[in-house]
């Protein structure tokens, strides 16, 4: 019973190319955390950076009648609120996990709040297609069996991630900046009396970790739901943070961990005709985290400053 | 037209000065760090910058670097007032610093090191591995450091380090070579070669501003010195003219005993034994192999080395803070000079070799010595809070006697303090390592194992300190001593072990020139390369 229908899913097209879009969901905030944590500020706000993403978006696309604004106004939105996290943790040298979490709840908080306000208490509509991101189809590419559906007829925005990812890996190892978002990382004091500038570097960084998560929420509600819900983010922050780690802090690396969590949210739907409890079949991705970082990677090293506020005049 | 001339005028008149700063005042809450300080060095010269910890002089360095803001005063480089607001700044002005904790990143190669914050080709740019490479050769080869780019800082010797550290200021084109404490960490052939690539430097018509404490460097390789004490100017002078005796004088404000006094040594029987001992560091890679000693009742053993070579580890093994791969250790008790039976005490655990008669002064006193955060009270008991007379049945504090145990420990040992209920981190270092020393001195051990003791405190401390040493092994107890200050081992130790590569590869008479230390201690190769 279970092994016939986990073969048939295995075999699919359709599985494949939601695994492919889940992962692409999650590798943009997983990058954009990378951006933080290699700068040296830890950073657990993704979740609520791509839930305020996904809220403005549908918002401003509404509003605007244009999609495209939409996503600029996740963007901007994603990264006003990692701006937050920057200021408290960069200037105020709060707890950075503790910034984070209320970064999250905040957002959850906010959305919650003005989804009724704005909406009459109607809720959102699904929308338009008109103002929904488009799926791209490559012509005759995306017409060859299986590899056709699984490569060449994805949202606009798994190949924008795709774009993303391979410049931050070009960026972060192969570039000027990339040696001194390292250098900060790892010993912000040595940076700084080698004439870096340590909280630039960390503001840059923190942003750019809010731009990519709010990005990845106007893809989730303008791209794959097409709609808001409540919460609809649903834990996906914190799966792309476990991706990070569990990809050694390397943009590929955490690439191939947001394959592997994005390959357990698409099974567990499609394995509900085995009998087994839909809401057990919903932890897979979870416990798939958990025995990732176990077992597959053992310990990982994370940036020496990581999480150390840094003041130049302690000394 | 009339202020310009002015201007230019003095920009004209050259300084003789490299670096000037004038009335420099610099205050944290409740400490003066710099009180009205002068400095004023030659261009071409090589300046010590000398006095004990918290004299300023890393305050007043800072402050050049643009690390510290003064409060007043004014700066001058080449004759110029100017402001520095950052390290930017100063590597503009073309002053560079080697810090006394090397400010290097230890994953990163040396090129990434050297060229961070000043990339070929700017910031916006790749990264351009070829073109660094070419220029950190050829600064390498200009002023004789050969290093290779490509290797990563960790596996360096922290020669190799200082050297990347030196290379990283000239590529930035700096003049002015601040070095903090550059010999601290070097052995002495070490030091002889730091000193010859400094003496070309300046012939090269660098500047260096040399901050160090030991007197015997300053009068070797310095031209003049500024002495500092208490944040104030309390000597400027020229090194030809002076002597050890009058720079320590200006340094303490009073005469310092720069020899210890000690009597000939009067050894009894072998009080701890280690035979072949073996160990894994934290990377579990062998760092102990075969050691084998014998530390007698009223000697000081002392173990010699580069750091590095496995004496932390060693000193943890014997203090039962890390397990040994193999070997064996054993403590007897000594009555009438005679050794009771010995006791095998290899796997007692830390807590088990205290209670057998074991003290132990560590080399890190944040680190493993003391809880920084707490009271003297509490520090005071450490490690013996289980005695009868601090707890109840070893669970409910008994806080008079704590009390009375923590003020006796201060008034014996001149542990300067506002209270007994101070927070640790409100001592000045030199008074929190003798807090340390007295409470291990207290318990009136069999065996006492002092790793590096007096790591950053001031003369006046390592005085003390070393007339204690030197007072328990007259008392009878066997002494082992683990310092990388090689004359603090050669002054204090009746027999000198040479630790190279986690192996003692010699032991010999505190007679040993300095020379023939070094040479063990790398290996017994001529080439510390």
């Amino acid at each position: 019973m279970f092994f016939p229908i986990l073969g048939r899913v295995l075999i699919s097209a359709d599985f494949w190319q939601a695994s492919l879009q889940f992962a692409a969901l999650l590798l943009l905030p997983a990058l954009g955390g990378l951006l933080s944590e290699r700068s040296g500020v830890i950073n657990l706000a993704m979740e609520g950076l791509m839930l305020i993403g996904a809220y403005v978006g549908v918002m401003m696309a509404i509003a605007t009648h244009s999609v495209w604004l939409g996503v600029l106004g996740a963007v901007i939105a994603g990264g006003l609120l990692a701006l937050v996290h920057a200021i408290v943790s960069i200037n105020f040298m709060a707890n950075q996990t503790v910034s984070g979490i209320a970064i999250n709840l905040a957002a959850l908080g906010l959305t919650n709040f003005l989804l009724p306000i704005q909406t009459q208490g109607q809720g959102i509509r699904a929308l338009d297609d008109a103002l929904r991101l488009p799926q791209l189809h490559w012509g005759p590419l995306a017409n060859i069996p299986f590899i056709g559906p699984v490569l060449f007829q994805q949202n606009i925005i798994f190949y924008v991630a795709i774009i993303i990812l391979v410049g931050i890996q070009f960026l972060l190892f192969r570039t000027n900046i990339g040696l001194r978002i390292r250098a900060v990382g790892e010993h912000p004091h040595a940076a700084d009396t080698a004439g870096v500038n340590v909280r630039l570097v960390r503001y840059a960084c923190v942003v750019s970790s809010g731009l990519l998560s709010g990005l990845a929420g106007a893809f989730l509600s303008l791209g794959i739901a097409g709609i808001f819900n409540q919460n609809m983010t649903a834990g996906q922050g914190y799966i792309a943070l476990a991706a990070v780690i569990f990809g050694k802090y390397t943009p590929v690396g955490a690439a191939a961990a947001c394959l592997v969590f994005g390959l357990g949210e698409a099974l567990s739907p499609r394995l509900q005709d085995t009998g087994i409890s839909a809401n057990l079949l919903g932890t897979l991705p979870y416990l798939l985290t958990l025995v990732a970082l176990v077992g597959l990677v053992g310990r990982t090293t994370a940036p020496a400053a990581d999480g150390v506020p840094y003041e130049p005049a302690s000394e | 037209m009339q202020e310009s001339t002015v201007i230019t005028r003095s920009e004209e008149k050259s300084s003789p000065y490299a670096v000037e700063m004038r009335d420099i005042y610099k205050a944290w809450p409740g400490v003066v760090a710099s009180n009205h300080v002068n400095l004023q060095v030659k261009k071409g010269e090589i300046h010590a910058l000398v006095g004990e910890n918290g004299a300023g002089k890393s305050t007043l360095m800072n402050i050049l670097y643009g690390i510290v803001k003064p409060d007043s005063g004014e700066v001058l480089i080449n004759g110029t007032a100017v402001h520095i607001s950052g390290p930017r700044d100063a590597i503009r002005l073309g002053i560079g610093m080697v810090h006394q904790h090397f400010m290097l990143i230890p994953p990163l190669t040396v090129a990434e090191n050297i060229v961070l914050g000043s990339e070929p080709g700017g910031i916006a740019a790749p990264y351009d591995r070829k073109r660094a490479r070419a220029d950190i050769l050829a600064l390498s080869k200009r002023y004789g450091l050969p290093i290779d780019p490509d290797l990563r800082i960790e596996k360096l010797s922290v020669g190799q380090q200082q050297r990347v550290e030196i290379l990283k200021m000239l590529y930035r084109g700096a003049d002015i070579l601040v070095m903090d404490e550059p010999t601290g960490v070097l052995t002495p052939q070490e030091t002889d070669e730091l000193f010859l690539v400094l003496r070309d430097l300046v012939k090269q018509g660098k500047t260096i501003i040399f901050i160090t404490h030991k007197l015997r460097e300053v009068l070797e390789i310095t031209d003049a010195i500024t002495v500092l004490r208490r944040g104030q100017n309390v000597g400027e002078l020229v090194t030809k003219q002076t002597n050890q005796r009058e720079i320590a004088r200006a340094m303490v404000g009073r005469d310092v005993l720069l020899r210890v006094e000690k009597t000939p040594a009067n050894p009894g029987p072998v009080v701890l034994h280690v035979h072949d001992l073996e160990a894994q560091s934290d990377r579990d890679l062998a760092c102990l192999h075969k050691v084998s000693l014998d530390v007698h009742a009223g000697e000081i053993l002392g173990i010699a080395g580069v750091e590095g070579n496995g004496q932390t580890e060693l000193v943890e093994v014997l203090t039962g803070m890390r397990k040994p791969t193999g070997g064996e250790i054993t403590m007897a008790d000594v009555k009438d000079g005679q050794a009771g039976t010995p006791k095998n005490i290899t796997t007692m655990g830390a807590r088990g070799v205290r209670v057998a008669g074991m003290s132990h002064i560590p080399e890190d006193r944040r680190e493993s010595g003391l809880v920084i955060t707490e009271s003297i009270e509490d520090n005071s008991i450490l490690g013996r809070h289980r005695w009868q007379q601090f707890s109840w049945r070893g669970m409910v504090l008994q806080l008079k006697n704590i009390a009375s145990w923590a003020q006796k420990l201060i008034d014996e040992f001149d542990v300067r303090t506002p209270s007994a209920t101070a927070a640790m981190s409100t001592l000045s270092g030199g008074n929190q390592q003798k807090l340390i020393i007295a409470r291990e001195l207290e318990a009136n051990p069999i065996v006492l194992i002092a790793s590096q003791p007096t790591r950053g405190v001031d003369i006046g401390a390592i005085e003390f300190i070393h007339r204690q040493l030197i007072a328990q092994r007259d008392a009878g107890k066997a002494v082992l001593l683990i310092s990388a200050e090689l004359d603090e081992i050669r002054s204090l130790s009746d027999r000198i072990a040479v630790m190279y590569e986690g192996q003692i590869v010699d032991i010999v008479s505190p007679d040993a020139t300095e020379e023939e230390l070094g040479i063990l201690m790398t290996g017994g190769h001529q080439d510390p390369q």
